[in-house]
């Protein structure tokens, strides 16, 4: 082998072998394979198989891209125009993708319907695309199949049962998207089928109402923004009411109260649970539920006392409530056509009420509009018919999931049972789709082809951000399929929308043109012609009679409502929107009934209390400002599938409502409660209720206001005055960050709380852990109580922290983990940090969160992990956005300002060679604020917003005295009272 | 030698001679240990295993297994570290200070004392180590030269407390067992076996007794007397700078440092007398440590009672004075909010118990004196208790007002520490004399039964 020789020859090995001139010397230089040389290479060969076999290294898979794709780079962020809808929620969103996995969702700021802002929801739905209990492939009974099997059986099993003449039934929520509806006409016809809409919350009593009243089904727009007056019978337009995002917005352009935007709004809410609205509103008159009926015609009443309209013989509402309906009417009479008076009541005659009582103030076509009407909540009841029938055939379930959520609920399952052929098409199991024999997978809705047309005339698309994560088909592909229809549905999409949208506009020349642009946009807004509708009075008169003839409840009334997070049932499988705590109880985990202090001191009951309400068990909660004989339950808690087991929480209210002359009712009169001398946890995320007289949210009226700007504030010049200090000031030369909010803006949704969770990789702590206190989140939104118990009024600020100059946390830190930036930010070093903890026993917002457990994995010890959530599994931490630090146990953590956006838009800015722009540079919690009530940016440039409002009269710091010098200012609440 | 005046009670009785004083104390460490002994020490160290694994269980799985929460950081961890500090600090009080003042009555209990303080500032230091989350790098508290440039926090009083812990537990340590050399020789020279002669020689360093060494010994003893007489005052000052400096109302008070060192000496002579009361019983010292010793210590606490008990009152007092509106709310959340309990418990044991004291009859009964140093004992805990958590659990923000309870972890670790404390104790009396003989002796002649009155015979003259 060492052979000289050897290396010379071996170029002529090239040769051809049968060359005869190279004979002699090609076998003399073969001749070296030596017992010798043999014997090298043996051992050779052994050591190196010995050292490779022990010297094992594990298999790396890195694989560069060789061709790199265009929009991809490595550590960048891409944006995807798409649309959320679930329910009542929709908005045209921006889909952040890195690493071609989408993690944050930012509102669309393009959008005609919601520019800014999102809700909580939609922050929190990337989540649902990670969920590790989604279906992964077919299921037929308990058996997983391929897709080709159960289309060919179900195939044949439909073509049998509708050509045996037993029907056909599709159950769909509602469906916005036009594209969908054709195909399911399509589907609809090839096989003989039924389609039928279902929502767990319906809508259909208004859209009943507005048959009887204006001749159409249409839900009408509601202008906020144009009211000075809102009068709402218990109806939370701000939480759960038919598009709460909008008209946050909306109502929050009228609560931002400046110099130049001096009108504010007069906000009535009458009700008996406390709801978000009724919070927020300036003046909340009490009411059991059992007498919205007769404030309704008494309002009526006197209303058309003063338009001309006949009066009706009924009994008033009690003394105490008909006193401040004095005020309400004189408002609403006041600004006829700049009103707006809704009712949150499914009952047909109420809203026939309300219609008109809307037309006598000559709102309609003012406030409230049928020119974009709204295109969901299309369900009612007339599917059970087809479903509970004996001729049933098949039945199709597609992301619904009645079982759970209808009082009908074991008739439901048995038709279910007992159909010949059922089969649910969903991404996540849930109560219903277990009963059917094929369990289709769908995907998420950010790994889907979609389109919405949410409101009239304004059509969003729904673009794939992720490739599809399981074997799944979306359910409008499951269709082709079985239709044998050869299209894919993103060109059955494309055809529709050129076929019917491509000609509506003018602006792309070709129909691919018009496509990517739409997509670009996401949004596409089409002219629409006002439709005119034309007021019937006929209906009034009935509605009025049913309404004042309503027998009083004996006992008490529930009433059953939205849980803010948890939607109608979709919540409760999002740990992220568990533990965001209601903003009104301050409860995380769980439902509760509500009831009045003065009711629960009668019957000895303390938060905590199981207490019986027909067959419900359910913990009780006291709740200030609940009416007497009302006991609120939120619903969409109690999920049993679909759920891990340690996350399942609160229980099913669903089955307590009703179906009364087919709409279906979320109250129930005359229960009792009957302890039952149990006790359950309550999460309860903040305990003490009142502010003890402290500054802390600083207020006034609107008249004070009018009189002197800083009302409420004086003391802020006062403490300026005493900020003295013999260090030298403190110099920031370049940015100095700062953050403004309105707290008259602010409605508390705490869509702020889960955008923040997003995007700062916030842990899951679960129930136990958020009861013991050790609540992971950011920023968390302080509700104060003032006042009389039985309807307090309340007050809310956010709270993250305040990264003030003079921080008090950052001196104490014994290694210096925590100190001051050159931008005024408060950095937090989490791998200089031991968790002494006192930095958070130092600071006096207490807005500092300490890692407890090791909630995300991150901690180099093994076998300790805390995540009764399962969302530290592979597939739930794609959601982390790759930016920000995943933090181990033992460190604390807080509000960064969103540092990875401010050095991602510094380094845009610089490497475009321009200063930055005011409000180029949004933090997670400003950008999902649908009030637009978080203002962020630089305080060194003077013209810049956040700058002017720090010197607006209302703006003050939390605890100002205590010189810590914070970043952030709170603008003074302000309230329109009477 | 100062002349002692006959009618001054001895400070040894029973008539004792030279050669009796030395058979007495080392008695315990010649004899075999007896059953309670064993009984004790095996009690303890199987607490004290206990509560280690504990701390082993919180560092595996996190500071959430404690009772502490997002307002509350701190619980029962800081409230044992600084009332094992606090115990602490009666050792160094009677060996440096009182030797400073002449009380020649320490001679008797100063050994005992300083042992107990190096065991109770061993129990404190493990606290504020276990309550970081993240032990495994605690090291990042040392101001170590690194390659990162990282520095610790100068302004912060964690750190300051670094190092008046360690220092403190270093000057201790050495100021006990310079102390010990010349006994550890008279032992070995008594021993019997061979390796405990050579073990104790060892130990002794070869002390040989001779004029030099004395010179030396005694002259490293006043030195280290004089660096630990100002560490009594400054240790718990800067314990109590962990509150003051903070912006906390209920810690933020310029009165802590004096508050503090009197509350520990108060808390360290009320555990010096629960442990002499029942050691001497058990090692029969009787007669060196006599009921006059224990009279001299409550008068002690009396003082230091008091100056406690004013604290307090100064402290409403101030509160209210001040105007400050969260100030006014911590002490009436003190004395009236949910843990009003731990307050008056605080109270009645550190402010109105000790006053008992003034009458002789009282100060003199050993039996009433065990049971109020318990008492103090865990009023002083409690004080701690107090302005920990009370402090904490209402602040500025009512929106995260909180409360806390101790989780059974918490709680065995404390345990834990009382079983290190004892186990250390034990091997303590079975290993080295629990009085200083050399000390002892050398008053001896003043001050014991059987020289007292009597004419000194070899008067050396004054210079």
């Amino acid at each position: 082998m060492s052979d000289e020789k050897k290396y010379w020859e071996l170029l002529n090995e090239f040769e051809p072998l049968d060359d005869a001139r190279f004979k002699g010397k090609r076998e003399a230089v073969s001749s070296p394979t030596s017992r010798r040389n043999f014997l090298k290479v043996l051992g050779l060969g052994a050591t190196s198989a010995a050292l490779v076999a022990s010297c094992k290294s594990p298999v790396e898979k890195a694989i560069p891209y060789f061709i790199k794709p265009d929009e991809i780079t490595p550590g960048k962020a891409v944006y995807y125009a798409s649309s959320y809808f679930n329910q009542n929620e929709f908005c045209n969103v921006i889909v952040k993708v890195r690493d071609n996995r989408p993690i944050k969702l930012e509102p669309n700021p393009k959008s005609v319907i919601t520019p800014y802002g999102t809700s909580g929801r939609v922050q929190a739905s990337v989540m649902d695309v990670y969920n590790v209990n989604r279906y992964r492939s077919p299921v037929r009974n308990d058996e997983t199949i391929v897709w080709d099997e159960a289309d060919n059986e179900i195939i044949t099993q439909l073509k049998e049962l509708s050509g045996s003449g037993r029907t056909v039934v599709l159950i769909t929520p509602t469906i916005i998207s036009p594209s969908t509806k054709k195909l399911i006409g399509e589907f609809t016809q090839s096989f003989n089928a039924e389609w039928h809409q279902y929502d767990p919350i319906p809508m259909d009593g208004y859209r009943e109402a507005n048959r009887r009243s204006f001749g159409t089904e249409e839900l009408p727009e509601y202008h906020f923004e144009n009211a000075d007056c809102i009068v709402s019978v218990g109806c939370d337009f701000l939480g759960t009411w038919l598009s709460p995002v909008e008209f946050t917005s909306q109502y929050s352009s009228r609560r931002a109260l400046f110099e130049e935007n001096p009108g504010l709004n007069k906000h009535y809410q009458i009700e008996a649970g406390m709801s978000l609205t009724g919070t927020n509103a300036d003046t909340r008159i009490r009411a059991d539920r059992a007498e919205y009926g007769k404030i309704l015609v008494h309002l009526y009443n006197q209303l058309g006392s003063q338009n001309g309209a006949t009066q009706i013989e009924a009994t008033p509402p009690p003394q105490e409530v008909t006193e401040k309906l004095k005020n309400v009417i004189n408002d609403l009479q006041a600004n006829r056509g700049r009103s707006i008076v809704v009712c949150g009541d499914n009952n047909p005659d109420y809203q026939v009420i309300v219609n008109s009582i809307n037309q006598m103030l000559g709102n309609i076509g003012e406030t409230i509009q049928f020119n974009r009407t709204y295109n969901h909540f299309r369900g009612n009841e007339n599917w059970l018919e087809a479903l509970l029938d004996q001729n049933l055939g098949a039945v199709i379930v597609w992301d619904t999931n009645p079982v759970y959520s209808h009082p009908m609920s074991d008739q439901i399952r048995a038709a279910i049972e007992r159909a010949p052929l059922s089969v649910a098409i969903t991404a996540q199991p849930d109560e219903t789709s277990e009963l059917c024999k094929y369990k289709l997978p769908a995907p998420g809705y950010l790994e889907c082809w979609d389109d919405a047309e949410y409101k009239k005339g304004v059509v969003s698309v729904l673009q794939p951000t992720l490739h599809k994560l399981f074997n799944s088909r979306q359910a409008q592909e499951v269709l082709l399929t079985w239709m044998a229809n050869p299209l894919s549905w993103q060109d059955y999409i494309r055809e529709n929308w050129t076929s019917v949208y491509f000609t509506e506009q003018a602006a792309n020349a070709s129909s691919s043109d018009f496509w990517i642009e739409t997509l670009r946009n996401g949004e596409l807004v089409l002219n629409n012609t006002a439709a005119s509708v034309s007021y019937n009075e006929s209906a009034t008169a009935g509605a009025l009679q049913t309404a004042a003839s309503e027998q009083a409840s004996e006992g008490f009334t529930l009433e059953l409502t939205e849980g803010i997070h948890t939607g109608t049932g979709h919540g409760p499988l999002n740990p992220w929107l568990q533990e965001c705590p209601d903003p009104v109880t301050r409860i995380a985990w769980g439902n509760y009934a509500s009831i009045a202090p003065a009711a629960a001191r009668r019957l000895s009951i303390k938060n905590g209390d199981v207490i019986q309400l027909g067959n419900l068990q359910i913990p009780a909660f006291v709740q200030p400002g609940q009416a007497d004989s009302t006991i609120s339950i939120a619903l969409g808690y109690g999920r049993t599938t679909g759920v891990a087991e340690e996350i399942r929480t609160g229980v099913n209210a669903y089955p307590l409502s009703r179906v009364e002359s087919n709409y279906r009712r979320l109250t129930v009169p005359n229960l009792n409660i009957e302890p039952t001398g149990q006790t359950e946890l309550l999460a309860l995320i903040q305990g003490h209720q009142s502010m003890e007289g402290r500054a802390i949210v600083r207020d006034a009226t609107y008249e004070e206001w009018k009189e002197n700007p800083a009302a409420g504030n004086e003391m802020h010049e006062e403490i300026q005055k005493h900020h003295t200090t013999l260090y030298p000031k403190t110099i920031y030369p370049g940015h100095k960050w700062g953050m403004a909010i309105d707290l008259n803006t602010c409605t508390g949704c705490s869509a702020c709380v889960l955008a923040c969770n997003t995007e700062n990789n916030i842990p899951v702590v679960g129930k136990i852990e958020a009861s013991r206190h050790h609540e992971m989140q950011w920023i968390r939104i302080d509700r104060y109580y003032k006042g009389d118990e039985n309807n307090p009024e309340v007050l809310r600020q956010p709270v993250m922290c305040q990264h003030c100059d003079q921080a008090p946390c950052e001196n104490v830190c014994p290694v210096a983990a925590t100190n001051q930036s050159s931008e005024g930010l408060n950095q937090m070093v989490y791998n200089r940090c031991i968790g002494t903890r006192y930095c958070n026993n130092n600071c006096p917002y207490k807005v500092r969160r300490f890692n407890w457990l090791d909630y995300t994995g991150a901690d180099a010890i093994p076998n300790n992990r805390f995540d009764p959530a399962n969302v530290t599994v592979d597939l739930s931490r794609m959601r982390h956005n790759p930016d920000v630090t995943v933090r181990a146990k033992g460190v604390i953590e807080k509000c960064s300002f969103c540092i990875q956006r401010i050095q991602e838009k510094k380094l845009d800015a610089k490497l475009e060679g321009r200063p930055m722009e005011d409000g180029e540079l949004q933090t997670a919690c400003q950008q999902a604020c649908p009030a637009n009530a978080i203002v962020f940016g630089d305080l060194n440039d003077p013209e810049s917003r956040v700058s002017k409002l720090m010197k607006n009269p209302r703006n003050y710091h939390l605890l100002e005295e205590l010189h810590t010098l914070p970043a952030v200012g709170y603008l003074t609440k302000i309230k329109n009272k009477s | 030698m100062m002349h002692v005046s006959p009618v001054r009670e001895p400070l040894i009785n029973g008539e004792k001679s030279y050669n009796d004083i030395t058979n007495d104390v080392m008695a315990p460490v010649r004899a075999k240990p007896g059953k309670l002994w064993y009984i004790g020490i095996t009690v303890s160290t199987i607490v004290m295993i206990f509560g280690f694994a504990m701390i082993g269980y919180t560092v595996w799985f996190g500071i959430g297994k404690w009772g502490v929460n997002r307002t509350i950081g701190w619980g029962w961890s800081i409230t044992n570290f600084v009332w094992w500090v606090g115990i602490g600090h009666a050792g160094t009080f009677i060996s440096a200070i009182l030797l400073l003042f002449r009380q020649k009555w320490r001679t008797s209990i100063n050994r005992a004392a300083e042992a107990m303080t190096i065991f109770a500032v061993m129990c404190a230091g493990i606290f504020p180590l276990i309550h970081m989350g993240r032990l495994p790098l605690g090291f990042f508290i040392l101001p170590y030269p690194n390659s990162r440039e990282l520095w610790v926090n100068f302004n912060s009083p964690l750190l300051w407390d670094v190092f008046a812990i360690t220092t403190y537990l270093l000057v201790s340590l050495l100021f006990w067992y310079m102390g010990l050399i010349p006994d550890l020789g008279t032992i070995r020279d008594r021993m019997k076996t061979l390796w405990k002669k050579k073990a104790y020689n060892f130990l002794s360093f070869g002390w040989k007794g001779s004029a030099r060494h004395w010179h030396r010994h005694e002259s490293m003893s006043l030195i280290l007397a004089g660096l630990a007489a100002p560490l009594v005052l400054s240790v718990h000052t800067i314990v109590s700078f962990d509150f003051a400096t903070s912006v906390i109302p209920g810690w933020h008070t310029t009165i802590f440092p004096p508050y503090f060192v009197s509350g520990a000496v108060f808390s360290g002579f009320a555990m010096v007398l629960t442990l002499m009361i029942v050691t001497r019983k058990a090692l029969h010292l009787e007669e060196y440590i006599t009921v006059g010793h224990v009279e001299s210590m409550n008068k002690v606490i009396i003082a230091t009672g008091s100056i406690v008990g004013i604290a307090y009152i100064t402290e409403l007092f101030m509160a209210w004075y001040s105007g400050v509106e969260y100030e006014r709310y911590a002490f009436l959340n003190r004395a009236l909010g949910p843990y009003a309990w731990a307050y008056w418990i605080m109270m009645t044991c550190n402010v109105i118990s000790p006053q008992l004291l003034w009458f002789k009859k009282l100060r003199r009964n050993l039996t009433f004196t065990f049971i109020l140093s318990i008492f103090i004992n865990i009023g002083m805990w409690f004080e701690r208790f107090v302005i920990v958590v009370t402090s904490l659990h209402r602040d500025y923000l009512p929106s995260s007002w909180t409360m806390y309870k101790p989780t059974w972890v918490e709680v065995a670790i404390y345990l834990g520490t009382f079983g290190l404390f004892f186990t250390l104790f034990f091997l303590f009396i079975r290993v080295f004399p629990v009085i200083a003989l050399s000390e002892v002796k050398s008053v001896a002649r003043s001050s014991a039964k059987k020289f007292i009155g009597k004419p000194i015979k070899n008067k050396t003259p004054e210079k």
